[in-house]
């Protein structure tokens, strides 16, 4: 990316198409305002203790223009830990400050929310976990405090508190809603509850072994993550993996596309009390997720992704087998949609309710699946393809309403999109290799990953330590952009919606909260 | 009205006793759901608890409700309430974030107070361990009955586990 006034970026090695450059303070900004003017968007935000390797701290932020990706480089001084505020440029950058504040502490100067985001009080409030004195023995915690949310007042308005538990089989967090009546006139999700340390974790594992603990970042996601993950250590240890290998993570990518959007097909109709819907696409799942168990020896396809390649080939009876179920899947997902789009009383939940409009996800940087529904045509596998999504040529989908019925019809497209992929890979799997040999890391070496993970981009970066381990990694996962958006989604419609709503964007909280 | 009432009586009762419960012809989802009824005397009533998993566990505990597995046809439910529970179905390695929240849970469910602890995390904190931010498995918070191995375990070890978690219960009475 060319910035007037800016470093000159210098290209990082590896699959992402990612340039990086170290910049001032000043730099810092004017490059954040240049990225917004012209289109782009913030992918992640993180900060780094560098002081042992004879640095100071640092933040970093990865951004996403036409050209790839962007990573910006800016020293913090131990004496002043703070930095320019981007939250004003970039909404979802307000909370990965907060984060960065809460584990590094480096401030954002000028954020206007100060509130603590992932510390609840488990360790205390000038105790910074990636720092390196920070030692896990000797924190000072404390009982979980009150949380200020935003309050709204006037006649008539009620807050109902839902979570950390909620009511179904589902992640732990709590929201505050404002009502009047029925109608919401305020959202506001306070998360981190699942918070497990990850970015600490990461520096007790090798470069070669991380990927395991990425691929729990998010479990609907490991896939995703664990691709991430190796391309990154692919960059830093300057490894090209086999043309098998690649195809292959291709084929378990769009598997894990396929078996998260039957998924949510089903619960989606489920939410909108019609449990027939559940049945089938939980059923459907089912036979999906023994196919990938038979093929790939793990229901969900954990630790298959490893860098240098895949852990182990497809097994060699199974290629047929998910070819032929990819087309019995398709064929009756293909009748479930006829019944959803003839259904009166389905469409008349998912028309209009919870919708984001393409100028306000443009404006909050709305991601992946999610911002697809709102018009937002980013998809990594089209936009920067690399082999085998480079002769697949993947068809983009995308549905200017933003409402729950766009974000349906955009699974529903997906999910033939990727069963056609998974044929069409299984016909054009290169023979050879699935894995190589890693050298080992340099230390201070860097690389990051970026994949489209069924529910957005995953990004990873990894910085190489001594003797092969890991000094610093970060995921991102792409519901720290979408979280702040269901808050909106969710105003002026009815609370036996939210359900339903927050459904269709069905993020993650294990990811963001790490 | 008369002669019908005559012709009743007349005839008495001709039912023969009824026989004995023929036990070999149970099908394995009967034997299952006595043994819930064994130890509740009516259906099991499940709070599941993510206290920290990575999504793992939950989505294979969803399975359990898809038309293979059926749980609910076993007599087996999810509560949105651990009132109304009678097992805390408890993954992740337990965040710190969440321990207060889990504890809580658990005062609020009455007797027996069953609590099963799903996959590696739930066992002793998996790959995360025990650190600033998690406790390191469940049982560093809560009294555990069962413990299932996995990452993610298959939707029919879950069941396992909670059947071993009942019928070990109903045997020490």
């Amino acid at each position: 990316m060319a910035i007037p006034g800016l470093p000159i970026f210098h290209r990082l090695a590896g699959e992402a198409p990612a340039d990086f450059a170290r910049v001032t303070a000043a730099q810092w900004s004017e490059a954040a305002r240049a990225v917004r003017d012209s289109g782009g968007r913030l992918v992640a935000l993180w900060g780094a203790d560098r002081r042992d390797a004879g640095a100071a701290f640092c933040v970093r932020a990865a951004y996403a223009t036409v050209e790839g990706l962007s990573i910006l480089d800016l020293h913090v001084p131990e004496a002043d830990p703070s930095y320019p505020d981007l939250s004003g440029l970039f909404v979802p950058a307000g909370r990965m400050q907060r984060a960065v504040r809460d584990l590094v502490g480096l401030e954002a100067s000028g954020a206007a929310d100060a509130r603590p985001w992932l510390r609840h009080g488990a360790w205390g409030d000038a105790e910074y976990p990636l720092r390196r004195e920070f030692d896990p023995a000797a924190t000072s915690p404390s009982a979980p405090g009150p949380y200020p949310f935003v309050r709204v007042e006037g006649d008539g308005v009620h807050e109902i508190p839902v979570g950390p538990i909620h009511a179904g089989v589902i992640e732990p967090g709590h929201f505050r809603l404002s009502v009047v009546g029925e109608k919401v006139l305020r959202l506001e999700a306070r998360l981190g509850y699942t918070h497990k340390g990850i970015d600490r974790r990461f520096q007790d594992f090798t470069v070669e072994a991380g990927h395991r603990l990425a691929g729990r970042c998010s479990g609907d996601s490991t896939v995703a993550y664990a691709w991430a993950y190796a391309q990154a250590a692919e960059a830093l240890l300057a490894v090209v993996v086999p043309p098998r290998a690649r195809w292959l993570r291709a084929l378990l990518l769009e598997c894990e596309r396929i078996a998260n959007h039957l998924g949510d097909l089903g619960a989606l109709g489920n939410d909108a009390a019609f449990g027939f819907a559940l049945a089938h696409f939980s059923r459907l799942r089912e036979d999906w997720l023994r196919a990938c168990d038979r093929a790939f020896g793990h229901r969900l396809m954990m630790d298959r992704i490893v860098p240098g390649g895949v852990a182990a080939d497809l097994r060699a009876d199974s290629r047929h087998g998910i070819a032929s179920l990819s087309g019995a899947v398709e064929r009756e997902a293909r009748t479930m949609r006829d019944i959803y789009d003839e259904h009166s009383g389905l469409q008349d939940r998912f028309i209009t309710a919870g919708r984001v409009t393409p100028d306000l996800a443009r404006a909050l940087g709305l991601a992946g699946l999610a911002g697809r529904a709102s018009g937002q045509a980013h998809d990594l596998r089209a936009d920067f393809p690399a082999e085998p999504y480079d002769r697949l040529a993947v068809k983009v989908a995308t549905h200017p309403a933003g409402d729950v019925a766009a974000r349906v019809r955009v699974r529903f497209e997906e999910l033939f999109e990727s069963l056609r992929l998974v044929r069409a890979i299984l016909e054009g799997l290169p023979d050879g290799e699935v894995r190589v040999e890693l050298p080992d890391a340099r230390p201070g070496a860097f690389g990051v990953g970026w994949v489209e993970g069924w529910r957005g981009e995953v990004f990873v970066a990894i910085e190489a330590g001594e003797a092969n381990r890991i000094r610093r990694a970060h995921a991102h996962d792409p519901s720290w952009q979408n979280w702040p958006v269901v808050e909106h989604a969710i105003m002026g419609n009815i609370v036996p919606d939210f359900p339903l709503i927050n459904k269709s964007f069905n993020l993650s909280y294990s990811g963001p909260d790490c | 009205m008369i002669p019908i009432l005559l012709k009743a009586l007349k005839t008495g009762i001709v039912t023969e006793p009824a026989p004995q419960a023929r036990e070999e012809w149970l099908t394995r989802s009967t034997e299952i759901r006595n043994a819930v009824l064994r130890l509740l005397g009516r259906a099991l009533v499940i709070r599941e608890v993510d206290a920290g998993s990575c999504n793992g566990c939950e989505l294979e505990i969803h399975a359990l409700g898809n038309p293979y597995y059926n749980l609910e046809g076993l007599g087996i439910r999810f509560a949105a309430s651990p009132r109304h529970a009678d097992m805390l179905l408890v993954t992740g390695p337990v965040a710190k974030n969440m321990e207060q929240a889990l504890r809580i849970a658990y005062e609020a469910m009455p007797a027996p107070k069953l609590v099963v602890a799903v996959g590696d995390c739930g066992r002793d904190g998996g790959i995360f361990g025990a650190g600033y931010a998690t406790c390191g498995g469940v049982a560093k918070v809560l009294p555990v009955d069962v413990t299932i191995p996995g990452c993610p375990p298959p939707p029919i070890a879950i069941l396992e586990g909670i059947l071993a978690a009942v019928s070990a219960r109903a045997a020490a009475r």
